[in-house]
C-alpha cells in the first residue's frame, strides 16, 4: 500500500467521525440563547455604535462632520467596542479522564471534549478567537479554527495517569478554561494558575467527575488501581471507606474553589451523569463576566 | 437396608462422610473471599485510608453455616435414603391375580395396574410363577406362567364395558394345586362372587384389593311429561353430593359440542339421584347422549336413541270448522293420535316453514298459493314428509286431475266416489292385507275399519308401485311418492271419521308410527326387536368414549331385548331397519349393590404406603444452598453492585428461577414487542415499509436518515434513528409517517395487514407511497404504479387529486412550487379538497381547514434524493452541477415541508384568520 493510499484512508477515517462530534457540539451549542452577547458599549470596533455631543478635549478628527453638518451642534461618532477576546482551552488528555461508571454513561473526557468544542463554537459564532493550550493551535478566530480544534482534541490522548495543566500559548489577557478531573496532584494547577494569573489571563475551572466518584458505591474486599496502573491501594472494605473519601474529595474541592476565587477564576463541577447543556451555560456565563 | 425410623439408607457407611463437616468449617473459616480488582481513578484520594476493622476477611458464619448444610445434604444424599422402605412380604406357590376388569374398574384402571404390576413383579422376585385374570371375559383354563411372561403384558390389558356375566363359571377353570389369590375388585356384587371366592379360599390364601373410591352410574334418559328425567344412582351412598351431567350431541355444523348441563343432587344417605330437564325440541333432537361430567367410565355415559326425539308435526286443516263441534274437525284424531308422543306446530303454512318440522299434515287442503308450494317443494325435497288428508274440498277441486300436481303422489280421478251409503249400492269397504314392501305390512287389520267414501287414483302405469295400502277391492287407500329427500303421502280419505273408521280404529295411530309420522314408545319390547338382526352403530368402551363400530357383527334381537351388555354385544348404538335402540350398560332398573366380602378375606385399598426414595430431594436442597452460597458470597466480597442493570439482572435470575424456563421464554416474546414500542416512541421516528428489495430497502433508510438529519439541523423535529417497519407483524400505531417505496413484485398484504393499514389511515397516520418511476406514460401504466393500484384497492383511501397550489403541503415550512425527487416530472397526488372550498377574502389560498391526507401518492423517487451514506455525503447524484445541487435541495425543502404537515397537521391553514387576528389585536 503506497502512503498516499494509506494518509487518505486515514483522512477518511478521520473525517467520518468528525461529523457527529461536531453535530454534536453545535447542536448543544444552538441551544444556548445568546442573550447578551455584543459588547453594548462604545470602543475600537467597525459597527457603529451612537453619536454623543462633542466634549471639551475631543479631538477634531473625532467629530463627525457630516453629522454635525445636520445641526448646530457637533458630534461624535462612537463604534461598539468589538475587541476581540482570545480564549485557550486546555482538555485534560491524561488515563483517567478515561472511566465510566457505567455504559450509559459518557467517558469523562469525551464530555470534557464535548463541552470544550460546543463553547469554541458559541466563542466563535461571537467572533472570538479560540485556541488550545501548547503550541499546535494558536487561538485564531474563524469556521476553520473550529475544523483545527476538532482534529486536535480528536487526538489519542496521553499515557499519563493524571493531567497537569498546560499553561504555555496563552495569549496576555485574554480567557482560559481548563477542563480536567483535577484528581491528581494540586500543585500542577496551582503552578499553572500562577503562571496564567502572571499574564493577566482569567478563566474557569471545570472539574468533570463521574457519578460513581462522587458516591463511592464500593463495597467488599477490593484493590483500587488508577487508570494507568501506576497507583493501587486495597482495601478488606470498601463501604468502611466511603465516608473518609467523600470528606477528601469535598476538601479537594473547597481547594480549588479557594485557589481559583484567590486567582479571579471560577469553578465548577460538573457529573457526567447530567446533561452537558448546564455547564455550557455556566462556562458561557463565567467567560463573559468581567473578573 | 439400614432403617432409621420412617427413612431408609441403602449404602450408610457414606455416612461416615458426616465426620468430615467439623474439619470442613475449620478449613472455610480460615479461606478469606478473593479480592476484586477495579479501575478507579479516585484512589488518589484513598492513598494512606487504613481499614479500620481487619477481622472482616472471614468467612462469616452463617456462610460457614450454609455450605456445611451444602455438603451435608450432598452426603446424606449419596448415601440413598429412601422414605417408608417396603419390606417385602413374603410368599410362596403360584399367584393368581383375578381383575374385574368392568365398566367401574375403569375410573382408575392405570392405578390397578401399577398395583398388578407391583404383583407380578414382586412374585417374580421371589421366584413365583403368576398368572393373571380379566373375569369379563368369557371363561377360559387358567395356566400359571413366569412372572417376567406377564410384566410386559400387563399394560396392554384394558377394562371391558360391561360387567362379568357368571363368575361362578371360572370356579371350573381353576387349575388345580394350591395357590394363593388376589382379587382386584370393582367394588360391586357380581352375580357368583360368593362361589368363586369359596372356591379360590379352598386353593389358597385370599387377599382382596377393593378402591374406596365412588361409583356413579347414569340411567337411561326417559321421556315424561315434555321433560327429559334423569337418574343417577352411586355407591356408597355417603354424604349429600352433587354431580353433573352434559347433554352431548351435533351442532348444526356437525361439531359433537355440549349441548346442555344439569346437575343431579344426592341427598345424604340416598343413591339414587334425579332431575328433569326441559329442553327446546331443536336441541333435544340433536342429544347424542348424556354423561356426568368428569367421570370417566361406560356406566357414567347412557346413549340416547329415537325414544328421545320427538318429531316436530305441523297440522294445517283446510277449513275452520265451526266452534263446539269438536269432532267434526279435520285434524282432530290427528292431535289425538300425535299430541303425546310428538309435537304440534300451529300457525300459517310460511311461519311453519321457517320452524322446519319433521312433518307437515295438509287435512283437506286442495290449494295453495305459489309462494306456498315452492317452499313445501324445497322443504320436502330436502326430506320433509307431506302427509296429505283427502276430504270433499279436495275431491272438488281439480288438483292434480290431468296432470300430476307436484305435491300429490297419483293423479286423481272427479268427485271421488262413496260406497255403502244410504243412496249407493255396494257395502262399505274393509282394507286388503298389506303387501310385504309396504311400510305397513305386518300390521293386523281390525275387522271394523271400513271405508265408505273416497278419492280415486287415476290408473296410471305407475300407481301400483305407488300404492302402499289398498282397498279390499284393489282401490287405493294410501298412496306414496318420493320427493327429493322427502316424500309425499296421500291418505284416499278424510282425517276424521267422516270417510271412514280407520281414525277410530287404533290401527290409525300404528300407521302413522309407521310412516314416521310419530315417535315410538319409550322402551322397545321384546317382540318389536325380536326377529331382527341389529347391526351396531356406535359402541362405548369402557371409558365412556364412544367409536364408530366399523364392521362389528349383528346381534339378533332376542339377545338386545335381554339389554345385558356382554362380551359378544358391547354396549351402543344398534340400528334395525327404520328405527335405533341404545343398549347401555347401566339399565332403567339397575342398582348398585357393594360386594361383600367374609371375614377371612384380607381387604386392601389403594392407599398403601408407598416406597419414597428421597436422594433427589437431597441432592436438589445441596445444589440450590450451593447457588445461594454463590450469591452470597458475591454478596460479601462487593461483587454483586452492578450498578442498576446489575440488580436487575439478578433479580431477573432468580425470577427465572422461580418461575421457570417457560414463562421466561414467554416473556421474552413480548419483549421483543415492547422493546420494538419503547424503541418507536422514545422519539419521534421517521419510519420506512419493508419491501421485498433489499437494496431499495437501505436506499429507504437512507434517505429517511438524510431528511432527518435536515430536519435536526433546520427544524425544532429532531427525529431519532430510521426505523423499518414490517407492515404484517409491527405495530404501525406508534409512526406519525411511513415511506414506502412500491416495487413491481412487491407481495400483496394479508387480510390482517390490510386491517392494520386501514386502522392506522383511519387515526390520523399518513403513508407516502413512492413508485419512483417518474409518472412516466399515463397515470398507472408503468408495472410500479400498477402493482400500487393493486395494493391500495383494499385500503380506506379517500378521492385524490394532482398536488394543488394552494395545498398546505405548499407553505408548512418552505414555500414550495414544485416538488422534486431525484425525478422531477412525477406529479404528487394528495386527497382532493371538498368542492366547496372557498377562498378566503385577502389571502392567496382556499380556506381547506380540515382533512390532512392519509395519503400521498407520489413517484419522484425522494429517498434517493435524501439518501445519505455513512458520513452524511449524498449517496446519489441529483441532476447536473448546480441546478442538481439546487433539486436535491428543492426535494429536501419537501420533505421537511412533508413532515412538518404530518406533525402540525393544518396549522398553517389557519393562517388565514391572521388577518382577523391582527386586526383585532390593533383594536
Amino acid at each position: 500500500m503506497t502512503p498516499d493510499v494509506t494518509l487518505r484512508s486515514q483522512a477518511q477515517a478521520l473525517g467520518q467521525a468528525l461529523p457527529p462530534l461536531l453535530a454534536e457540539a453545535e447542536h448543544l451549542a444552538a441551544n444556548v440563547v445568546l442573550g447578551d452577547h455584543g459588547r453594548r458599549r462604545a470602543g475600537m470596533g467597525d459597527e457603529f455604535w451612537q453619536y454623543r455631543p462633542a466634549h471639551p478635549g475631543d479631538s477634531a478628527r473625532m467629530v463627525d462632520w457630516r453629522r454635525s453638518a445636520r445641526s448646530d451642534q457637533h458630534f461624535v461618532r462612537e463604534k461598539e467596542w468589538q475587541a476581540a477576546q482570545s480564549v485557550t482551552l486546555w482538555v485534560d488528555p491524561s488515563r483517567s479522564m478515561r472511566f465510566q461508571g457505567d455504559a450509559a454513561r459518557p467517558q469523562k473526557g469525551d464530555r470534557a471534549r464535548l463541552l470544550a468544542l460546543a463553547l469554541a463554537v458559541l466563542l466563535l459564532r461571537g467572533g472570538e478567537r479560540v485556541g488550545l493550550s501548547g503550541d499546535t493551535v494558536p487561538p485564531r478566530s474563524g469556521r476553520v479554527q473550529l475544523d483545527r480544534l476538532v482534529i486536535s482534541l480528536s487526538d489519542e490522548g496521553t499515557d499519563t495517569d493524571y493531567g497537569r495543566p498546560d499553561a504555555t500559548g496563552m495569549v496576555s489577557h485574554g480567557r482560559a478554561v481548563f477542563l480536567s478531573d483535577f484528581l491528581g496532584d494540586l500543585a500542577g494547577v496551582e503552578d499553572a494558575l500562577a503562571r496564567a494569573t502572571d499574564r493577566g489571563v482569567r478563566g474557569a475551572l471545570v472539574q468533570v467527575l463521574d457519578p460513581a466518584e462522587e458516591d463511592f458505591p464500593f463495597d467488599g474486599r477490593t484493590i483500587f488501581e488508577s487508570m494507568g496502573g501506576t497507583l493501587r491501594h486495597e482495601t478488606m472494605r470498601a463501604g468502611d471507606l466511603r465516608g473518609r473519601y467523600l470528606a477528601r474529595l469535598a476538601e479537594r474541592k473547597d481547594r480549588l474553589t479557594d485557589l481559583a476565587r484567590k486567582s479571579g477564576w471560577h469553578y465548577h463541577c460538573h457529573h457526567t451523569g447530567t446533561g452537558a447543556q448546564s455547564a455550557l451555560l455556566w462556562l458561557y456565563r463565567a467567560l463573559e463576566r468581567r473578573a | 437396608m439400614w432403617t432409621l425410623g420412617p427413612l431408609g439408607f441403602s449404602s450408610p457407611l457414606l455416612l461416615i462422610a458426616l465426620i468430615a463437616l467439623p474439619v470442613l468449617w475449620l478449613l472455610l473459616r480460615a479461606v478469606p473471599p478473593t479480592p476484586i480488582r477495579r479501575r478507579f481513578p479516585g484512589v488518589a484520594l484513598l492513598l494512606g485510608l487504613n481499614d479500620e476493622q481487619v477481622e472482616a476477611d472471614k468467612t462469616p458464619w452463617w456462610l460457614l453455616l450454609l455450605r456445611a448444610l451444602a455438603i451435608g445434604a450432598a452426603i446424606i444424599a449419596f448415601a440413598g435414603p429412601v422414605l417408608n422402605p417396603r419390606q417385602d412380604k413374603a410368599g410362596t406357590g403360584p399367584l393368581l391375580i383375578l381383575m374385574d376388569a368392568s365398566w367401574a374398574d375403569a375410573r382408575d384402571w392405570p392405578r390397578r395396574i401399577d398395583r398388578a404390576s407391583a404383583l407380578v413383579d414382586e412374585a417374580g422376585r421371589a421366584g413365583r410363577t403368576v398368572a393373571v385374570v380379566r373375569l369379563t371375559d368369557a371363561p377360559q383354563p387358567v395356566a400359571f406362567q413366569a412372572a417376567n411372561a406377564w410384566s410386559g403384558r400387563m399394560v396392554g390389558l384394558a377394562p371391558q364395558p360391561f360387567a362379568p356375566v357368571d363368575l361362578a363359571a371360572w370356579v371350573a377353570e381353576l387349575p388345580e394345586g394350591g395357590f394363593d389369590s388376589f382379587w382386584l375388585s370393582d367394588g360391586l356384587d357380581h352375580p357368583g362372587q360368593g362361589s368363586l371366592l369359596s372356591a379360590l379360599q379352598g386353593k389358597g390364601a385370599v387377599t382382596v384389593f377393593n378402591s374406596p373410591r365412588p361409583i356413579i352410574a347414569l340411567r337411561p334418559a326417559a321421556f315424561e311429561d315434555g321433560a327429559i328425567k334423569l337418574q343417577a344412582t352411586r355407591l356408597p351412598a355417603a354424604d349429600a353430593s352433587e354431580i353433573e351431567v352434559l347433554a352431548r350431541g351435533l351442532d348444526p355444523s356437525g361439531v359433537e359440542r355440549e349441548l346442555a348441563r344439569a346437575k343431579i343432587a344426592f341427598s345424604a344417605g340416598a343413591n339414587v339421584g334425579d332431575v328433569s330437564l326441559s329442553l327446546p325440541p331443536e336441541l333435544r333432537n340433536r342429544i347424542s347422549r348424556f354423561e356426568v361430567a368428569g367421570v370417566r367410565s361406560a356406566g357414567a355415559v347412557s346413549l340416547t336413541d329415537d325414544s328421545l326425539k320427538r318429531r316436530k308435526i305441523a297440522l294445517i286443516a283446510g277449513s275452520d270448522d265451526l266452534e263446539g263441534l269438536q269432532l267434526l274437525s279435520p285434524t282432530h284424531y290427528l292431535k289425538q293420535a300425535l299430541e303425546p308422543v310428538a309435537e304440534l306446530i300451529n300457525g300459517n303454512l310460511s311461519d311453519i316453514l321457517l320452524a322446519n318440522p319433521d312433518v307437515i299434515v295438509l287435512a283437506d287442503v286442495a290449494r295453495l298459493s305459489p309462494d306456498e308450494e315452492t317452499g313445501i317443494l324445497e322443504w320436502a325435497e330436502k326430506g320433509g314428509l307431506l302427509l296429505r288428508f283427502a276430504g270433499p274440498r279436495l275431491a272438488a277441486s281439480d288438483v292434480s286431475r290431468d296432470s300430476e300436481d307436484p305435491l300429490m303422489p297419483v293423479r286423481l280421478r272427479e268427485g271421488g266416489r262413496s260406497v255403502g251409503g244410504a243412496m249407493s249400492w255396494g257395502e262399505p269397504r274393509a282394507l286388503a292385507p298389506f303387501n310385504p314392501d309396504s311400510p305397513f305390512f305386518g300390521l293386523t287389520i281390525p275387522a271394523d275399519v271400513t271405508v265408505a267414501s273416497q278419492v280415486l287414483a287415476q290408473p296410471d302405469p305407475d300407481l301400483a308401485s305407488r300404492t302402499i295400502a289398498a282397498l279390499a277391492d284393489g282401490t287405493p287407500l294410501v298412496t306414496r311418492r318420493a320427493i327429493g329427500q322427502g316424500q309425499v303421502v296421500l291418505v284416499h280419505v278424510t282425517a276424521n271419521a267422516d270417510w271412514s273408521t280407520l281414525p277410530l280404529s287404533g290401527l290409525f295411530v300404528q300407521m302413522l308410527e309407521r310412516l314416521a309420522v310419530s315417535t315410538r314408545p319409550a322402551a322397545p319390547e321384546a317382540s318389536d326387536l325380536e326377529g331382527q338382526i341389529w347391526t351396531p352403530e356406535v359402541q362405548l368402551n369402557a371409558y365412556g368414549v364412544p367409536s364408530d363400530a366399523q364392521n362389528a357383527t349383528g346381534v339378533d334381537g332376542v339377545e338386545l331385548a335381554k339389554g345385558l351388555p356382554g362380551p359378544g354385544m358391547l354396549p351402543g348404538l344398534y340400528a334395525g331397519d327404520d328405527r335405533r335402540v341404545a343398549l347401555n350398560v347401566i339399565g332403567a332398573q339397575t342398582t348398585l349393590t357393594a360386594a361383600t366380602w367374609p371375614a377371612g378375606v384380607a381387604v386392601e385399598g389403594l392407599d398403601t404406603v408407598r416406597e419414597q426414595p428421597l436422594k433427589g430431594g437431597f441432592l436438589a436442597a445441596g445444589l440450590g444452598l450451593l447457588l445461594i452460597d454463590i450469591l452470597a458470597a458475591l454478596w460479601l466480597s462487593g461483587r454483586l453492585w452492578l450498578g442498576r442493570a446489575g440488580r436487575v439482572g439478578v433479580q431477573g435470575i432468580l425470577l427465572a428461577l422461580a418461575v421457570g424456563l417457560a414463562q421466561q421464554a414467554h416473556a421474552q416474546g413480548t419483549d421483543a414487542a415492547d422493546k420494538f414500542a419503547i424503541e418507536a416512541t422514545s422519539d419521534v421516528r421517521l419510519a420506512y415499509v419493508m419491501t421485498d428489495d433489499a437494496k431499495l430497502n437501505k436506499v429507504a433508510e437512507a434517505g429517511l436518515t438524510g431528511l432527518g438529519l435536515q430536519l435536526f439541523a433546520r427544524t425544532t423535529v429532531e427525529p431519532g434513528p430510521t426505523m423499518e417497519v414490517n407492515i404484517e407483524a409491527d405495530e404501525l400505531a406508534f409512526f406519525p409517517f411511513l415511506y414506502w417505496p412500491v416495487t413491481a413484485s412487491q407481495p400483496i398484504p394479508s387480510a390482517k395487514a390490510y386491517a392494520k393499514l386501514n386502522a392506522y389511515l383511519r387515526s390520523g397516520g399518513m403513508i407516502m407511497f413512492d413508485t419512483r418511476d417518474a409518472g412516466i406514460g399515463a397515470a398507472g401504466s408503468s408495472p410500479e404504479a400498477r402493482r400500487l393500484q393493486l395494493i391500495a384497492s383494499p385500503l380506506d383511501i379517500p378521492p385524490l387529486e394532482p398536488l394543488p397550489g394552494d395545498h398546505v403541503l405548499t407553505r408548512t415550512f418552505y414555500l414550495l412550487q414544485d416538488f422534486p425527487g431525484r425525478q422531477t416530472t412525477g406529479t404528487v397526488w394528495v386527497e382532493a379538497a371538498p368542492p366547496d372550498a372557498a377562498k378566503e377574502e385577502g389571502v392567496p389560498f382556499r380556506h381547506l381547514n380540515d382533512g390532512v391526507t392519509p395519503v400521498v401518492i407520489a413517484s419522484n423517487d425522494y429517498a434517493s434524493a435524501w439518501a445519505v451514506n455513512d458520513a452524511a455525503q449524498p449517496m446519489f447524484p441529483v441532476g447536473r452541477g448546480y441546478g442538481g445541487e439546487r433539486q436535491r435541495e428543492t426535494s429536501y425543502r419537501f420533505g421537511i415541508n412533508l413532515i412538518m404537515y404530518v406533525l402540525t397537521g393544518n396549522y398553517k391553514s389557519d393562517q388565514v384568520h391572521v388577518p382577523d387576528l391582527l386586526e383585532r389585536l390593533g383594536q
